[in-house]
């Protein structure tokens, strides 16, 4: 498979606090690769890298064979490279309609919006009952269907995903990973953060483990979910508690 | 009764001045909350812009020859673009580089701006008060008592045409979306691949822009200005801008309609020194009462 996406040794700081020492990490083209580890290890910052609003002190971020380190965001959503963020992060005092307007906003042919609309509204039926409410007004289920949908409105190529089942109900979490992994099955490649590991390494083809700023282990989805230390650390016991 | 309706009509038309200029500050409040204290001095740099044009063309003779309406167009675009760029300018020189530093830098850099803008004015056209070229013929129509003047038409009609055009900008274009979006999350909508660089330059120039009408048509309306003007007419405006509800476009409008009207009946009903001290009143007896203003959310934009 073809390398998509590519961290290299990178360092990124808050100040002078130093939130990733020397991360690398590999996302191949058609894949789910899973970052998981507890909060505060720099899953968010990992992404804040990639997408460019924060500027690593050292190291590359090579997409699609180019580096993009040094790329406003602006110009990496506009290589498809896009970003679901933690927290939702929906224009609360839109509409939903114009959310989902607002994630095609780099792209240019019209009737290429109105079919990705369509796709959104069937994936999210729930999304064209609610489109012209304010996006602040919505169940916190309704806004992460309104953020993953704004993402995909700009027919992403790879697709960062932060904490999407953050605050979900247990049957929310579920429908919101079999709708991850049909996004991934129409050929969007994924980097899922997820402090629900179990669901994420489920969906995942390979995983990344961070720890305080380093990457501890690397494996397939699969064998994290077996190991003893991932068991220990990120899965708890045999029934999912988040 | 009659005094009562001339005193509104002086109100709408002073109001219509305030919310030209209050509309830039709450735009760039909205977008960086910063509260861009040159921006009164924009609004007088758009009185001398208009005053320098118009004095162009008359020296070189071609007023004369050209329609007045093309002469006082061109003076009306010039001193829209040449503000906007003023603004832009302020931005990426001034605020831009403060826009992560505490608030308070940004702020007293705002006063400092404020500062050069008035030298260079006084530098420019001394410290004197200066007349605004008489090319406009002012019409003055009787109704009994009460005089409703040609220029008072323009400036009301003038402000209410361009804060329409500002709403339509903002809720249907492309680029009014950016700005909302930008306004409510940076973040956010950078990661809906909005330059948000552009935006914020974007939102000065078109306030900034739009404080060079008001001081096109306050020059035409007022007949004279000079360097400091901006001072007070800025105050006021900002004053209006947090009546409103600062960050709300259509507060912003509606905080200069009211300010110009409690100044107008302040100083025709009570006395005019009294009109300022009821204007400022206002906005303390709003800050404790309704701090997020007469439009505001009382929920903060952040989440």
């Amino acid at each position: 498979m073809a390398t998509l996406l590519e961290l290299r040794q990178i360092d990124a700081f808050y100040g002078r606090i130093q939130a990733l020492h020397g991360i690398s990490l590999r996302v191949d083209k058609g894949e789910v690769v899973a970052l998981i580890g507890s909060n505060g290890a720099g899953k968010t910052t990992t992404l804040r890298v990639i997408s460019g609003l924060l500027r690593p002190a050292h190291g590359q971020v090579i997409y699609e064979g180019q580096d993009i380190t040094r790329l406003s965001p602006d110009l990496i959503v506009g290589r498809r490279l896009i970003q679901s963020p933690e927290g939702r992060r929906i224009f609360a005092r839109m509409t939903v309609l114009e959310n989902l307007q607002l994630g095609a906003y780099t792209r240019t042919s019209l009737t290429e919006v109105a079919e990705s609309l369509e796709e959104v509204f069937t994936l999210f039926p729930r999304l064209k009952e609610r489109i012209n409410q304010k996006g602040g007004t919505l169940s916190g289920g309704e806004q992460q269907m309104l953020a993953i949908g704004r993402a995909l409105m700009s027919k992403p190529e790879l697709l960062l995903l932060d904490e999407p089942s953050l605050g979900l109900s247990p049957l929310l979490v579920q429908t919101i990973f079999s709708i991850i992994r049909d996004i991934n099955k129409r050929g969007v490649t994924i980097l899922l953060i997820e402090q629900n590991a179990r669901q994420a390494l489920q969906i995942a083809h390979r995983g990344y483990v961070l720890e305080t700023g380093n990457i501890t282990m690397q494996d397939t989805a699969a064998n994290l979910l077996a190991s003893e230390e991932v068991r220990a650390a990120y899965l708890g016991g045999s029934v999912k508690a988040s | 009764m009659e005094l009562f309706i001339q005193q509104v009509i002086n109100g709408l038309s002073l109001g219509g001045i305030y919310a030209l200029i209050a509309l830039g500050y709450t735009m760039v409040y909205g977008i960086i909350e910063l509260i861009n204290f040159a921006h009164g001095d924009v609004y007088t740099l758009g009185s001398f812009f208009s005053i320098a044009i118009i004095g162009l063309l008359d020296a070189s003779g071609r007023l004369h020859g050209v329609p007045l309406l093309l002469v006082l167009a061109v003076a009306l675009a010039g001193s829209m673009i040449l503000c906007g760029i003023v603004g832009v300018l302020l931005e990426r020189l001034a605020y831009r580089r403060l826009r992560n530093a505490p608030r308070l830098a940004p702020l007293i850099t705002a006063i400092g701006a404020s500062f050069i803008l008035e030298n260079i004015m006084q530098l420019w056209r001394g410290p004197s008060p200066i007349p605004f070229p008489s090319v406009v013929p002012n019409v003055t129509w009787h109704f009994g008592g009460v005089n409703l003047s040609s220029n008072e038409v323009l400036v009301v009609v003038m402000a209410l045409f361009l804060m329409a055009v500002l709403q339509i900008f903002i809720y249907n274009t492309r680029l009014g979306k950016a700005m909302r979006a930008t306004a409510q999350d940076r973040d956010a909508a950078q990661l809906m691949g909005i330059n948000i660089n552009m935006t914020i330059a974007l939102t000065f120039f078109i306030g900034s822009a739009l404080a060079g009408v008001g001081g096109f048509v306050s020059g035409i309306y007022y007949g004279s200005t000079w360097f400091y003007n901006g001072f007070e007419a800025g105050l006021k405006a900002f004053t209006a801008a947090v009546l409103g509800g600062i960050g709300n476009v259509a507060g912003a409008m509606l905080g200069g309609f009211v300010i110009g009207m409690v100044e107008s009946l302040t100083a025709g009903f009570i006395s005019d020194q009294w009109a300022t001290v009821a204007v400022f009143l206002l906005l303390v007896l709003v800050l404790i009462f309704r701090p997020s203003g007469l439009l505001g959310e009382v929920l903060p934009d952040k989440v």
